[in-house]
């Protein structure tokens, strides 16, 4: 008692100062705003030397002697009209979409079921049930490929955007289960007891209570699939073959990259119009979207 | 409980007169099978069967267009006295410490600026997260054409603008460069993921914790040891699995920038198994590759586990 009275005092002074130089403006200038600008500037570089570089003639692309590489002196749309009218893009940018959003669709119906009856109906074993489904999220599609490869070809889905709809919920089932758990997990029984109740079937009681509620788990399960559609690269690789039928991300790098001489131009715009639907799409649900990355569920 | 519900549905029944429809959904067996069913479903026929299909290719000498006869450990043996192969296995191992220390210690850095109060903050996590929702391969050809022998940017910096060397990097062109190019691509793309999850993390730490530190004249630095780190290390277990798992098994990355060259230096196992098994169309000995990370892979898988059993019983099982 008698120690601790001796030593407050002297702690307090020897803290104080700590403290205000740690809320100092110039302080705190050099240890956060400085690293965290540094950051920044490190990650958005290679998108910003991507747009600059569509938008450029081959003429500044290729000479940094006589332009200063970081701007565009006479910005053109050269590249991005090849790419449009001399490509397939179009098409290939209406099967990443048709892929992406089917996968989507087809992985939620499946997971909403499949974590409703995991964890609502509650039956033996199902904790079981959702280990084994987080278990599944755990092999990689690195190790699935040559396999999958072979039933592909055998089940006749070989090069139709069928493979890689069925294909995709593989890895998109277990993480939107696992998601769709924590939301139901925290919906009351209560409201559910009462609309049993009240007489309702198991299924109204889904569709018309637990669903409604979970809808912001829903949307954080749905754009994270869709996202993870839109990367997925290796069996597109490896499942589709003709050129139309092929995705954004495969297409880029296999169609538009021919010979030794590589069309930097050509293949920056490719990258920048594949990147931007999907960092649109991204841009309008960024807090749904960090909420399913770190599993975090609190509303 | 549930007794008492039961009865009284069954009570209201005669008034509505359901159907048999109806009434089947409304049993709990046949509700379970059916909810369950299109899940698990998919993921036996496109997950499991394939992961058993795999292990048995590895053992059999198929070929694309024809089908393969059972030859025992035929393929692991060849593969054991393949260098290219323990090139694989070395520079997988390599990439992956490498690149997961890099992104930990940098990713564990930016989550702690930004769990300062910052201005603009939802405005600065979206674009933070902005390289992890980019499709990596993308991602990838902007590095590639950053990291470009003649017209890169870095090396422009480097010795026109700075002067600190005198010719440019060739970055892909020799077997040390590539691998560390590949290694900072990987870094760069992985850094958001785990600020942002330990971000998440630090943020479940209550400020009344720092408080009674700062009273009792902790320093930051002992602050960061005995408060921030035992609490954030059962979230940072998680977020390493996951990183080092896919980190391990990543394919898009070093596929699209350099393809496993120069001379195969940078091949991880995974691409090396595309090569020999799609193009290359030796489809036994493609799986055998990727079989030979399933190990690995088991390790990280238990490992995992545990960190979340034990998450969950730090936070009274009322996580995820």
């Amino acid at each position: 008692m008698s120690e601790a009275a001796i030593e407050r005092p002297r702690k307090v002074k020897a803290d104080l100062p700590e403290q205000l130089s740690w809320q100092s403006s110039r302080r705190r200038l050099v240890t956060v705003y400085l690293p965290v600008l540094c950051f920044v500037f490190v990650l958005l570089f290679p998108f910003y030397w991507m747009t600059v570089t569509t938008f450029k003639p081959n003429a500044e692309l290729y000479n940094y002697a006589e332009n200063n590489p970081f701007w565009v002196r006479s910005p053109t749309l050269a590249n991005i009209n090849k790419l449009l009218f001399e490509t397939s893009y179009p098409s290939w940018l209406f099967n990443t979409m048709l892929v992406a959003v089917c996968a989507t669709v087809l992985s939620l119906v499946a997971s909403v079921l499949a974590a409703y009856a995991i964890q609502r109906l509650r039956f033996r074993g199902s904790t079981y049930v959702g280990l084994a489904i987080y278990i599944a999220y755990l092999v990689p599609p690195s190790i699935l490929f040559i396999p999958l490869a072979t039933m592909v070809f055998q089940l006749g889905l070989f090069d139709s955007p069928m493979a890689l709809i069925l294909t995709y919920p593989t890895f998109l089932i277990p993480f939107c289960t696992w998601l769709l758990i924590g939301y139901f997990k925290s919906i009351p029984y209560e409201l559910e007891e009462c609309a049993l109740m009240d007489g309702a079937t198991r299924l109204q009681i889904l569709w018309r209570i637990t669903l409604p509620l979970a809808v912001p788990g829903l949307i954080s399960a749905g754009i994270f699939s869709f996202t993870l559609s839109w990367n997925e690269f290796i069996y597109a690789l490896a499942f589709i073959s003709s050129s139309e039928n092929k995705t954004v991300p495969v297409a880029i790098l296999t169609e538009l990259v021919q010979g030794d001489v590589y069309q930097w131009g050509a293949l920056m715009a490719g990258s920048l119009l594949g990147s931007l639907p999907v960092a649109i799409f991204y841009s309008f649900f960024v807090d749904y979207y960090v909420s399913s990355l770190t599993g975090a569920v609190k509303e | 409980m549930s007794v008492s519900t039961e009865r009284h549905v069954t009570w209201k029944r005669p008034q509505v007169a359901p159907s048999l429809f109806t009434r089947l959904f409304d049993s709990k067996p046949f509700l379970i099978v059916a909810c369950l069913l299109p899940a698990v479903g998919l993921l036996l026929v496109f997950l499991t069967y394939p992961l058993g299909l795999g292990i048995w290719l590895a053992f059999t000498d198929t070929h694309i267009g024809r089908g393969g006869y059972f030859v025992g450990f035929e393929n692991f043996e060849s593969l054991w006295y393949d260098q290219v192969f323990w090139g694989a296995v070395f520079y997988t191992v390599f990439y992956t410490a490498v690149a997961t220390v890099l992104k930990f210690g940098l990713g564990l850095w930016l989550a702690l600026l930004l769990n300062e109060n910052l201005p603009f903050k939802s405005l600065l996590r979206a674009i933070i997260l902005l390289p992890w929702i980019v499709p990596t391969v993308l991602s990838a050809i902007a590095f590639w054409w950053m990291y470009d022998a003649q017209f890169s940017i870095i090396s422009y910096v480097l010795v026109d603008v700075l002067g600190w060397r005198d010719t440019y990097i060739d970055f892909l062109g020799t077997p040390w460069h590539a691998r560390w190019s590949l290694v900072a691509a990987n870094v760069w793309r992985g850094i958001p993921f785990v600020a942002i999850s330990l971000l998440a993390g630090l943020q479940t730490i209550p400020p009344s914790l720092y408080e009674a530190a700062l009273l009792d004249g902790a320093s930051s630095w002992q602050r960061f040891t005995r408060i921030t780190a035992p609490l954030l290390m059962p979230i940072l277990a998680v977020v390493l699995t996951f990183s080092v798992l896919f980190t391990f098994t990543d394919f898009q990355l070093v596929y699209a920038i350099t393809r496993g060259g120069p001379i195969n230096s940078t091949h991880l196992m995974a691409t090396l198994a595309f090569q020999r098994g799609i193009p290359g169309g030796q489809l036994g000995e493609g799986a055998a590759i990727a079989v030979s990370m399933i190990p690995f892979l088991i390790l990280a898988t238990v490992f995992s586990y545990v960190a979340l059993a034990r998450r969950k019983w730090q936070q009274g099982g009322d996580d995820e």
